[in-house]
């Protein structure tokens, strides 16, 4: 029993690219004991999905394993035949995915997918036998009502609830080892706090052994007995959690580490008789005649600040901004920009009211027309807004490019699938900016991006602010994104504003209890912290 | 579609793409390459395979060599007008359809449901009888009839793009109709329509032969490749092939597109990106 359960040694991976091949992971050793929990941390392209794959002897399409070793638990993997190595996937080896939705079939009932593996592809067990363990693992990760929420479809449990029934689904085999590719990514700090509360009591209480793959060191800091850190297909540090915690090495783990307490300075009050770029003043929305998603929402955007709009998903945050661009028209209250009332409707405003509210958007990849080039996507809202043509646009285009830190002349002829993803978020930066706005409203812009990246993203945000005197309103999930940008914090939950005011007032107590969940949901880099925050949850 | 990507095509596209270039130079130019004219007599009908006319003649003896040249030019051409018509109008509507949502797009979409609901041939055969045969007439009711399965295809590829944050923007920045889908959603959803462009060529092809076999489609003496196999299908019972060139003409420029077109959703199928 003291041998590893997994070694890994000079692991390397190459993806196809064009008619060659590059390497992906190049040399990676790696060893898991039994019941051990390996956290893996890097940033997007580090490789660690790739790895965690290869772990089940698996290669994605377009890329191969090259070189290296695989043991697992005395059998070399890459010498198996592909059948064999089927043959433990799923039975001995699990995978749990970082969109349960996605990896759900949809036209299934929960249950019968948790049986499938065990029943149908590896056939070591009978339904009925099953389908009672599958109850038992439900109730286990403290799923609601888990006698009966099996004979439901993926669509009708919540995103935290399909995540905990994934766990429970990659568990169906009592696998040795399962694999955690991002499982909690997608969804709100409130809803992950019990996603990882699960999924680490149940791997304890199974002696399983897993590697964690996440790009949040506060989150594998509460589930990790050992951290790995990967960057472009290399290993930069291991160390045990806590050491690591205290005093990583290397200085790209320590940039790391220095990201997360980003904090901006205060600025002093807006001057309080001078009239906001934006007030909604008692706004009320409706999708559906009668279900109002927005209930007397009322805030101000004063000049030159930041204005971040806090709440979970489905809190009205995202709607709220839907409304002050026009997609969706208010039913009663007001919007007024710079003083003046705002026509709810889009067709209603006019070129220059258009002109004033921009928008940058979470997802840079479905933000930025693929087919035209960064040219054609900062030049159109200059020539449409400012009527700048030719040699004057052309200008005007390179000037914003330098204004977003990228060089003019590598980037302006290229097409949004050449550039990384912080870049496309910057041409989407530079697209809002053309226009010469007042506010601008972010929609979750750093939450799709890594660390360092969305760190670069805010700093730059912050800059134009201070140069241009622009006012943002920041729509977010991310407490340490308000920490870092924040003047003014909304907190909203279900359509309502529950609590506003300066930030720092904010952060301090007292707060009001929904600000008090939010807060102390958000994982803290410390090793403890699950354990004291589930301590406090239950003291309430 | 530039040179670079013509030379990482697989050979089945190459070969198609040399057929259809091939079928073009001829219908160019007929005039040049036919030894005799579209409905010029030389000989006695039905002459067998000769030096002086290489596949024979046909039931009124006129050479088949320059019958099946013609005859590629005009179905060829007629072919290709009724597929532009076709996706003019089914691709326009079909965008419009998915940017604009709400009435236009139910008026639109249960119109095109009710035509497509109507057999495609009995529908033709049917319009054709009213307003009578000619070459404008059939043009305007196959592209009619092609037209509504285009505008399917077009609004469910559009419907894809319409959704995306780029669309959204442009909406945002006051952008009319014409931009959005100009613009922001035709570019997006081209490569699926592209394909779709040859596969309705090839059923507009055979929807022409087809009618013109009837008797409905292209009215003699014209040259077309539909009514050249109806004309001389008597000749199969003597056991000649001579009838089946025109229908092996035909099959052979369809699959040459079907090779193309696989090739152009291969590629369009994201598999590059």
């Amino acid at each position: 029993m003291t041998d590893p359960l997994l070694t890994i040694r000079d692991l390397r991976i190459e993806g196809r690219q064009d008619r060659g091949w590059t390497p992906i992971v190049k040399g990676v050793d790696l060893e898991l004991k039994r019941g051990e929990i390996l956290g893996l941390i890097g940033e997007s392209g580090a490789g660690k999905s790739t790895l965690g794959l290869a772990a089940m002897g698996y290669a994605r399409d377009g890329t191969r394993i090259s070189g290296g070793s695989i043991t697992f638990d005395g059998q070399e993997l890459m010498a198996l035949s592909e059948r064999r190595r089927r043959g433990l996937r799923g039975r001995r080896i699990a995978y749990v995915a970082q969109s349960a939705a996605a990896n759900f079939n949809p036209a299934h009932r929960l249950i019968r997918q948790f049986a499938e593996s065990p029943t149908e592809i590896h056939r070591i067990k009978g339904r009925d036998e099953t389908e009672a363990e599958g109850r038992a693992l439900y109730a286990r990760m403290r799923l609601p009502n888990p006698g009966e929420i099996g004979f439901r479809y993926p669509h009708q449990v919540s995103g935290g609830q399909l995540q905990r029934a994934m766990t429970a689904m990659a568990m169906s085999c009592r696998p040795d080892l399962i694999i955690f590719d991002e499982p909690t990514t997608a969804l709100d700090v409130t809803t992950q706090i019990e996603v990882l509360a699960a999924i680490r009591d149940a791997v304890r209480e199974f002696g399983t052994s897993a590697i964690y793959i996440t790009h949040d060191l506060a989150v594998v800091a509460q589930m990790a007995d050992r951290i790995k850190i990967l960057r472009h297909g290399e290993e930069v540090e291991e160390q045990p959690t806590r050491a690591m915690l205290a005093a990583p090495r290397e200085e790209y783990s320590k940039s790391l580490w220095a990201v997360r307490s980003h904090e901006a300075a205060p600025r002093p009050a807006p001057v309080a008789d001078e009239t906001p770029v934006l007030r909604l003043s008692k706004v009320s929305a409706e999708y559906v005649r009668g279900t109002r998603v927005l209930r007397d929402v009322s805030f101000d955007i004063p000049k030159g600040r930041t204005v971040a709009v806090v709440g979970e998903s489905g809190s009205g945050k995202s709607t709220t901004a839907r409304v002050l661009t026009g997609l969706l028209p208010l039913s009663t209250g007001r919007v007024e920009l710079d003083g003046a009332p705002l026509p709810d409707r889009l067709a209603g405003r006019s070129k220059d009211q258009l002109r004033q509210i921009q928008m940058i958007y979470q997802m840079a990849d479905t933000a930025l027309n693929p087919k035209q080039t960064i040219r054609e996507i900062i030049g159109r809202p200059l020539r449409f807004y400012l009527g700048l043509r030719g040699a004057a646009q052309e200008a005007r285009i390179r000037e914003l490019l330098t204004a977003i830190e990228l060089d003019p002349d590598s980037y302006i002829d290229r097409l949004p699938g050449a550039l990384s993803g912080g870049q496309k978020q910057r041409i989407g930066i530079a697209r809002a900016l053309a226009a010469e706005p007042r506010l601008i409203v972010c929609d979750e812009v750093t939450s799709a991006l890594d660390q360092l990246v969305a760190d670069g993203i805010l700093r730059l945000l912050r800059r134009l602010q201070e140069e241009r005197g622009l006012s943002y309103m920041f729509i977010t999930h991310d407490l340490a994104t308000v920490r870092a940008i924040a003047d003014h914090v909304v907190v909203m939950q279900g359509g309502e504003v529950v609590e506003q005011g300066p930030r720092d007032e904010m952060f301090a107590p007292p707060h009001h209890p929904y600000t008090e969940t939010l807060l102390a949901s958000v994982p803290q880099m410390d090793a403890d912290w699950l354990d004291h925050a589930l301590a406090r949850r239950e003291g309430r | 579609m530039t040179l670079t990507d013509i030379k990482t095509a697989p050979p089945t596209a190459l070969f198609g793409i040399a057929v259809i270039a091939l079928y073009i130079l001829v219908a160019l130019f007929a005039p040049l390459i036919a030894p005799f004219g579209e409905t010029e007599i030389v000989g006695m009908e039905f002459e067998p395979w000769s030096g002086a006319y290489p596949l024979g003649t046909d039931n009124l003896g006129r050479d088949v060599v320059s019958r099946l040249i013609w005859g590629t030019r005009n179905s060829l051409g007629i072919a290709l007008a009724t597929t532009v018509l076709a996706f003019g109008a089914g691709a326009g509507l079909g965008l419009l359809a998915a940017v604009t949502g709400g009435w236009i797009d139910q008026l639109l979409s249960r119109l095109v449901d009710m035509l497509i609901a109507i057999p495609a041939l009995l529908f033709a055969l049917l319009l054709l009888s009213i307003y009578g045969t000619g070459i404008v007439n059939l043009v305007i009711v196959i592209a009619v009839i092609e037209a509504t399965r285009v505008f399917r295809l077009a609004r469910a590829v559009a419907m894809d793009v319409v959704v995306m944050d780029y669309v959204e923007a442009a909406r945002l920045r006051g952008e009319g109709l014409g931009w959005l889908m100009r613009r922001e959603i035709l570019p997006n959803a081209a490569a699926p329509l592209i394909a779709e462009f040859g596969l309705r060529f090839c059923f507009v092809f055979l929807a022409i032969s087809a009618l013109s076999f009837l008797g409905l489609g292209i009215q003699p003496p014209t040259a077309d490749l539909g009514s050249m196999v109806r004309d001389n299908a008597a000749l199969i019972t003597f056991g000649d092939i001579t009838p089946l060139l025109p229908a092996a003409a035909i099959a052979l420029l369809t699959v040459a597109i079907n090779f193309v077109v696989d090739w152009v959703l291969h590629r369009a199928s994201g598999l590059k990106d």
